[in-house]
């Protein structure tokens, strides 16, 4: 997909998607899923302690707004193994809201 | 009807079995009342299946941790601290029928951090836990509501469902002990 393709993300809005993400996830600290501070730019699998999927590992993408797309519309079908079993975030503003929201947000926000 | 009707946990728990045969029927059941091969013996995809409950399993296993933190901070009032262990204690019998059902179906069951990263500098008040455990439950209902569509045995995702129902509920009376709307929206995602 190209990157002029993405629709335009909220981060206000995607603050309350974040929610969702609560479950396992927190920006400055690991949890079920790894931290999330950073993430943009990051190469999947290598939070220093974290202890991930094989296939996560394995995958060698780095996170930007077209990689974290494509994972968070369908996880297991982007990395089939990873541990995060979730069907995914199928509104396409959805996910561009919580991407921003991960672009933008601060890292010592727990 | 709620949990917080029971005069404890145990007959909650027994009360709770009961109803679900009402509701929930084959390896769902098996899985709930503890009959294990039944639910072993079950269709689908039972590494995949596995590993989605394995999923659960571990931030069920954080949420028994999390509770424990808002219990011994010293911050809860006598009946929400009542409140807070027996939530606990729902997230403690998930945790043990996930763990019996993975191992089951031939996955190795997650097991607890020894240490868990909490922000307990941010916890300063009864309403800064009820919020933190606020954002728990409300992640894992959204969790749930993720993974229940992935099970290749539906009879699963109706029991992964029933615990979504559960959370649900503890969400909802912690944002009701918060002062918040306890449902504010027709659906949750």
């Amino acid at each position: 997909m190209l990157a002029a393709a993405l629709v335009a993300g909220d981060p206000k809005a995607g603050e309350r998607i974040y929610e969702r993400c609560q479950a396992c996830h927190a920006l400055a600290y690991d949890r079920v899923g790894p931290r999330h501070c950073g993430l943009l730019g990051r190469r999947a699998g290598t939070v220093a302690g974290f202890e991930y999927s094989p296939a996560m590992k394995r995958s060698r993408r780095v996170w930007n707004e077209q990689s974290l797309d494509r994972f968070l519309a369908d996880p297991l079908k982007a990395v089939p193994g990873t541990t995060m079993t979730y069907a995914g975030v199928a509104d396409p503003k959805e996910r561009a809201d919580l991407i921003a929201y991960l672009a933008s947000a601060a890292c010592d926000k727990r | 009807m709620s949990f917080l009707a029971f005069a404890s946990p145990l007959a909650a728990r027994r009360a709770f079995l009961g109803r679900s045969g009402l509701l929930l029927s084959g390896s769902a059941i098996a899985l709930l009342a503890g009959r294990d091969v039944l639910a072993a013996k079950s269709g689908g995809s039972k590494a995949s299946d596995a590993g989605i409950l394995n999923t659960a399993l571990a931030a069920e296993l954080e949420a028994v941790a999390a509770y424990q933190v808002g219990a011994e901070s010293g911050l809860l009032q006598k009946p929400v601290l009542a409140l807070a262990l027996q939530f606990q204690g729902h997230h403690k019998e998930h945790a043990e029928l996930l763990a019996k059902t993975v191992q089951k179906l031939g996955g190795v069951p997650a097991a607890a951090k020894s240490r868990y990263a909490f922000p307990v500098e941010g916890l300063k008040s009864q309403a800064d836990v009820l919020r933190f455990a606020a954002g728990l439950e409300r992640g894992a209902v959204s969790a749930y509501l993720g993974a229940v569509p992935l099970f290749a045995n539906r009879e699963l995702a109706k029991a992964a469902a029933s615990i979504l129902g559960d959370e649900a509920m503890h969400w909802a009376i912690l944002r009701n002990a918060l002062g918040e709307n306890p449902v504010p929206e027709a659906f949750v995602s």
